[in-house]
């Protein structure tokens, strides 16, 4: 069981509170991770990564164990605190804006 | 009796005020979606119940929000609570944000270019939807103008949504953006033919199909704007918002950068109508509902000021379609006021006593419930106000 926090908004969009557990098929990496985390809730499709060439969207960071992911290729395997549900994989928001 | 609904968009959530047909006593109720950009709500004209809402975020994108009981209750097209979040076939739901732009169905490459600001050609990315349409004849049926300029049309309620690509054929490599991005703000549907949709976009133009969205023509003839260095360009107009009676879809009235225009001829042919206005620059217009004559602007005072010039708001009311305009300012602060209306903050409902309602960028909203005569605020410390569309409930 993998756990993931996300940004504030996208609780509110996916009607959610605190950490999403997702399982995740196969080795644990920012992409596997993405892909469970749409395919059970949808409606934050295109908000994390665009729908068609699935970039991270700019503002937002990917965070495992203290690295940082976000601008690793998405089939990097994340460290093993993650995959074993020990540390969450966070998704944050830049500080950034007003 | 009657009521009216209005919706507002702002910089930080949406709300929804709701009076009855003396539009005196008003309940204010949200913020919904709070902490999100809302650039436009706007209910059916068939199904006054289903809304559409644009929602926005630099972080996060575009959301499109659907309600089917007047705002009480809200979803992602495709995704209620508690429904299924996959097909049948396992596919997952959740298409009602995804704005795609058609591409060669030779190649798969991008159909055309855009011209940036330092004369470089750039492709289309998408940012956000501006505007929403919803259909006049169906619920389901909504266009979204969006930023990088074009339209989309959806037919399923906003579960999918596929762009009109044929407006940008039309010269598209000449659009550039202004100031605020190249955002497709304007959406006019004539009332008497199905086929026929008038666009607006900054700063290409205006724009007409006759065949439901299929083909475009510029409709540009008459504008004149300085500093173009082709005077005699069809594209390249920052048109801010246009206007048009129901019952009179050939007339139509447009805010120009400068300028306040007005076409006979469905766009054909424009002319100038600023007549004695202060300063002719300025982003909303609205006709009367029921008098395709009035008309209402709010003079702002320059492109690089953006507030009501001597520090007084005044809305500017013509009854004789142009030209001849006078100053409503009754309920409206007469000094130290220095907000901006923005294109899509004015609406009017369909009242006899037809009410004029704008949100301003100071988080105000007025309506005068006289036709401009008489104004109050209805809310005055909202975030900035974004958009205002009025419905007019039985």
């Amino acid at each position: 069981m993998v756990r993931v926090v996300i940004p504030f908004h996208l609780r509110t969009l996916a009607r959610v509170q605190g950490e999403v557990q997702l399982e995740v098929e196969g080795p644990v990496t920012v992409r596997a991770i993405l892909d469970a985390l749409e395919a059970r809730f949808p409606m934050l499709r295109g908000t994390i990564r665009d729908h068609v060439t699935l970039d991270r969207r700019p503002f937002l960071r990917f965070f495992a164990c203290e690295q940082d992911f976000s601008n690793e290729p998405s089939e990097v395997l994340l460290p093993e605190g993650v995959a074993t549900g020990a540390e969450p994989f966070l998704i944050v928001g830049a500080l950034a804006g007003g | 009796m009657s009521s009216v609904r209005v919706l507002v968009g702002t910089k930080k959530g949406a709300f929804i005020l709701t009076a009855d047909g003396k539009r005196q006593k008003w309940q204010v109720d949200g913020p919904l979606f709070g902490g999100w950009e809302m650039y436009h709500l706007k209910g059916s004209p068939v199904d006054p119940n289903r809304i559409y809402a644009s929602q926005t975020s630099g972080w996060f994108g575009q959301i499109i929000q659907r309600s089917s009981d007047g705002g009480k209750t809200w979803e992602q097209p495709g995704t209620p609570a508690g429904e299924p979040t996959t097909t049948p076939e396992g596919m997952p739901k959740g298409e009602s944000n995804k704005f795609v732009y058609d591409t060669s169905a030779e190649t798969g490459k991008p159909l055309t270019t855009h011209q940036f600001y330092d004369g470089t050609q750039k492709p289309w990315v998408f940012k956000r939807v501006w505007h929403l349409e919803p259909s006049l004849t169906d619920s389901d049926t909504v266009y979204a103008g969006v930023e990088d300029a074009a339209l989309f049309k959806t037919t399923d309620g906003g579960q999918s949504w596929h762009e009109q690509a044929g407006l940008r054929a039309i010269q598209g490599e000449k659009w550039g953006p202004g100031a605020g991005g190249m955002g497709l703000h304007t959406i006019l549907l004539d009332p008497t033919n199905p086929q026929r949709i008038y666009i607006a976009i900054s700063a290409a133009g205006a724009f007409r199909t006759d065949d439901g969205g299929k083909s475009w023509k510029v409709i540009t003839k008459g504008l004149k704007s300085q500093y173009m260095p082709d005077p005699t360009a069809e594209i390249g107009f920052c048109v801010h918002n246009m206007a048009m009676n129901p019952k009179r879809p050939n007339v139509l009235f447009m805010q120009l950068h400068w300028d306040v225009m007005r076409s006979d001829n469905g766009g054909d042919l424009w002319h100038e109508v600023s007549g004695n206005l202060p300063t002719d620059f300025g982003f909303p217009i609205q006709v009367h509902a029921h008098e395709p004559d009035t008309v209402y602007v709010v003079p702002i005072k320059s492109d690089s000021e953006h507030y009501p010039p001597e520090g007084k708001l005044r809305v500017y009311r013509s009854r004789s379609g142009g030209n001849e305009w006078e100053a409503l300012t009754k309920g409206l602060p007469q000094s130290d006021c220095y907000v901006n209306i923005l294109r899509d903050a004015m609406a009017v409902d369909k009242l006899d006593s037809c009410g004029i309602y704008f949100g301003t960028t100071g988080g105000q909203v007025y309506c005068s419930p006289d036709s401009g005569d008489n104004w109050q605020s209805i809310v005055r410390d909202l975030p900035p106000v974004l958009s205002v569309e009025v419905q007019t409930l039985a």
